[in-house]
């Protein structure tokens, strides 16, 4: 779904957790997130921490969106 | 005695006899007749099928008046209602392959009427249609017309006949592309230590299942602007208001779902996981672990962004085709374009 | 380790007095299962069926399948570590009933599995259909949490089969197989020049519903372990997914793994067979690289030179898959993988999530979205509705006339990743 998006010239970032395969299927921008089960959180974590560590995340994800990149990026 | 069924032939200026490159431009003719190789073909129907009428049209004609050349050549089919399209067999010759991929596919799509042609494995005509027409793999020169019409003569009759085709190597067409599960005679582990021990003693073995080549798309621009931009959230962890109100399946989604999130804050309350392929407790806890809905808008507040734009996404991921989660991509990627969204975050699991 | 399984050959089951085998037919005392299982106070009701090969009955949703067996010299009866008490198995002689199985059924906790068709068109697509199957409906109390559930089901699926099979405990086999393997270094010398043959058996591991357990320790919880052959086929590992009917491993193909069949059966002849080491499928990037790493360590470590790999699931865990492969064919050491393929319901989609050009040697055993049509069955044990929510059916897949239709996903042990069943795909 990441590449058809993108195919319409959005930029678009794929926040998983299995990168290798965001890689291999062609993502170009790219945030590392946490577990299949949750990835854009940790329920382990005490809530401040938990909610910290979302809040980076998705802020990285929102500053990919307006990176320029040539080749595929994890950020 | 049965009936004999009806086959409809396609030939391009050179075969159809008219002439060579001088008159690639000819528009599309139709005869109640067996011309060009549609003859020796007809020989090869026996008396279960017959050739009932052949069109020319000039390769340049059709590549270049795509519409006007399909528009009367769809009409003929109409009226001559075959049983069955021929075309070709075109070789090595890009445009007659173009034109003969064409043909079919308009006859495929609009008639569903089986197709066969034949083209060298190299022909771009075959990427055209391969999945959707026979493809009779064929010499690159014409030299190669004796062994092909026997062979598209033979995959029309079965097709006629409603008979089952067979693996590609054994009825000689390129692969349409199609992954059939068929039972073995022997169960997988055993497949399985046959193949090793050949590996192991430096022997040929075929694998059952080729890797597949992933292709890529060139990185979108940058957003220039973040704090004007309009940013959508996508999903494909299946997370769905109560109820699942559209009923999105929990593995193998055979649709996606639109909601509106303008007026929330979060998914949590509202929304949970219908998605089978993982443990679902802390998504029912907190959906926005799955998609982080609630971070958009404090963004959005802070203004680091733009708008989060109303509509949320989702699907499920699980056990989904590419096919599909390709076709889903195209779809939604579209309304994002029409509405002018900025920039798009898509969440896995 | 030596391991006797003896088989004594099933030939029908029926209800009677007490629970006993003679002549072949396996009789079972239907009250005194269903007490000795609420034994268990966290269950409810327990209702039991007979399901025949051949009869016009459909299983639906399935949750588990395991062989019933007892364990008549040797330690570790029953399933040590989960039912019993923790012991070494794998040595001994089992009383195995052959060609009888216990399924157990309803309702579970997420999205569920699968189904299993006696006959027509659906018993093509399991193994279970040629089995004469003790069906087990499981009603726990209400107000479980989660993980509690999934457990007093798993457990009373297992309890189940023991309790039948003691039923074998002093009949006479029809069959007796011996599954002989010294260690390593006693092997290598009696076959010095046969190919050193590693089984890397992964494991879905990755939360409720979808977990293994090796002695009892959820296989989320190790690092890549080796294990003796013997001890997978006599009880070591169970099953606690309930995800995907198409390729989830069920306890009965554990006790039954036929890569290590197919292997042991070579052993000695054409390979020296080392064993079988249990991968788990992790849903972290960083636990991933762990296990693949780790697992191609112990491959090195070992010295093999060729390895299987199966896989349990599909989708993330094609990518640990392909990163062993990839792994071990940059140590020269060859592979061959088995699993199956999503390539949608015209078969025109790539088939795995993940790819690796090393990949050279893949046995496919089906695609998971092929679709399938069942007829109507004369009964249905459990509820025919859950096939529009579990993984492989759809809202209205079921017609009013009971037919319906459903991707091999739906069906158990349709697609097995071990090779279990003779499903294959080729390209047409």
């Amino acid at each position: 779904m990441v590449k058809e998006i993108e195919r319409y010239g959005i930029p678009i970032v794929h926040m998983s957790t299995i990168t290798t395969i965001s890689e291999s299927v062609g993502a170009n921008r790219i945030v590392p997130t946490i577990a299949i089960p949750h990835p854009v959180g940790n329920p382990n974590l005490p809530e401040n921490e938990e909610y910290s560590l979302r809040k980076k995340m998705v802020e990285r994800a929102i500053d990919a969106l307006g990176t320029e990149i040539t080749e595929v990026t994890q950020f | 005695m049965a009936k004999k069924f009806r086959v409809l032939y396609y030939v391009n200026q050179f075969f159809g006899q008219i002439g060579g490159e001088e008159k690639a431009g000819v528009a599309p003719t139709f005869e109640a007749k067996t011309l060009g190789p549609a003859l020796g073909f007809n020989g090869l129907l026996g008396d279960e099928g017959e050739v009932i009428g052949t069109i020319i049209c000039g390769d340049n004609y059709f590549n270049e008046n795509k519409e006007e050349a399909l528009e009367y050549i769809m009409n003929v089919v109409k009226e001559q209602k075959p049983d069955i399209v021929v075309a070709g067999p075109a070789f090595n010759a890009g445009r007659y392959g173009m034109a003969c991929a064409g043909v079919a596919n308009a006859v495929v799509d609009e008639l569903n009427i089986p197709v066969v042609t034949g083209m060298y494995v190299e022909n771009p005509g075959v990427e055209e249609c391969k999945s959707k027409a026979y493809v009779v793999s064929v010499a690159d020169s014409a030299g190669g017309m004796r062994e092909a019409l026997p062979k598209m003569a033979n995959l029309t009759k079965k097709l006629a006949k409603g008979e089952e085709i067979g693996l590609p190597e054994e009825e000689g067409y390129i692969p349409q592309g199609k992954r059939l599960t068929i039972f073995s005679d022997k169960r997988g582990s055993q497949r399985a230590v046959e193949m090793l021990l050949s590996r192991l003693n430096g022997e040929a073995f075929e694998t059952e299942l080729p890797m597949p080549v992933f292709d890529k798309v060139e990185p979108a621009k940058a957003i220039e602007d973040l704090s004007k931009a309009t940013i959508a959230l996508v999903t494909s962890g299946g997370i769905v208001p109560h109820g699942n109100p559209d009923r999105i399946q929990s593995a193998s989604a055979q649709k996606w779902g639109k909601y509106d999130v303008s007026n929330i804050d979060a998914l949590t309350g509202e929304y949970y996981t219908i998605h089978g392929g993982y443990d679902p407790v802390y998504a029912n806890e907190k959906p926005d672990r799955v998609a982080p809905l609630d971070l958009l808008k404090e963004f959005e507040k802070e203004g680091k962004i733009g708008k989060v734009y109303e509509f949320f996404y989702t699907t499920t991921g699980t056990g989904t085709s590419v096919g599909n989660a390709t076709k889903f991509g195209v779809e939604i990627g579209k309304e994002l374009k029409e509405a002018g969204v900025d920039g798009v975050i898509l969440t896995s699991t | 380790m030596k391991l006797e399984l003896r088989r004594i050959h099933i030939k029908d089951i029926q209800f009677g007095n007490e629970t006993v085998v003679k002549d072949g037919i396996l009789t079972i005392n239907q009250e005194e299962l269903v007490n000795k299982l609420k034994e268990d106070e966290r269950i409810k009701e327990v209702k039991v069926d007979l399901a025949r090969p051949g009869e016009k009955v459909r299983i639906i949703p399935v949750k588990d399948v395991i062989e019933p067996r007892v364990k008549i010299e040797g330690e570790g009866n029953g399933f040590p570590g989960v039912t019993t008490k923790m012991a070494q198995v794998g040595s001994g002689k089992v009383n195995v009933l052959y060609g009888a199985a216990v399924v157990t059924v309803g309702d579970i906790v997420g999205f569920q599995e699968g189904v299993i068709d006696m006959w027509g068109e659906g018993a093509k697509w399991t193994p279970f259909s040629k089995t004469y199957n003790i069906v087990v409906d499981i009603k726990p109390v209400e107000g479980l949490a989660p993980h509690t559930h999934e457990e007093t089901v798993r457990l009373a699926g297992l309890k189940a089969a023991e309790y039948i099979g003691e039923a074998g405990r002093n009949i006479e086999p029809d069959e007796v197989l011996v599954y002989e393997m010294g260690s390593h270094a006693e092997e290598s010398k009696k076959y010095p020049d046969l190919p050193r043959v590693l089984y890397v058996e992964m494991l879905i591991s990755q939360g409720l519903l979808h977990d293994g357990y090796i002695y009892g320790v959820n296989s989320q919880l190790i690092l890549p372990t080796l294990l003796h052959p013997n001890e997978e086929l006599d009880g070591a590992v169970i099953s606690g997914n309930c995800v995907a009917a198409c390729d989830k491993i069920t306890t009965y193909q554990h006790q039954n793994n036929s890569v290590i069949l197919d292997l042991y059966e070579q052993h000695g002849k054409t390979i020296n067979f080392l064993g079988v080491i249990l991968t788990p499928e992790l849903t972290t990037l960083e636990g991933k690289f762990r296990t693949c790493d780790y697992t191609a360590k112990l491959c090195k470590t070992l010295g093999a030179d060729g390895v299987i790999i199966s896989e349990e699931g599909y989708g993330n865990p094609d990518s640990d898959l392909l990163m062993i492969c990839k792994r071990l064919e940059k140590e020269g050491i060859k592979t061959v993988l088995i699993t199956d393929e999503c390539s949608g319901w015209d078969g025109m989609s790539q088939p795995l999530a993940d790819t690796t050009e090393e990949a050279v040697a893949v046995v496919s055993t089906g695609n998971v979205s092929h679709v399938i049509k069942l007829e109507p069955a004369d009964k249905v044990i459990g509820d025919i509705n859950a096939i529009t929510t579990l993984a492989g059916g759809w809202e209205g897949c079921l017609e009013e006339d009971g037919s319906l239709q459903c991707e091999l996903n739906a069906v158990i042990g349709s697609t097995s990743e071990i090779g279990y069943h003779n499903c294959t795909v080729k390209l047409y």
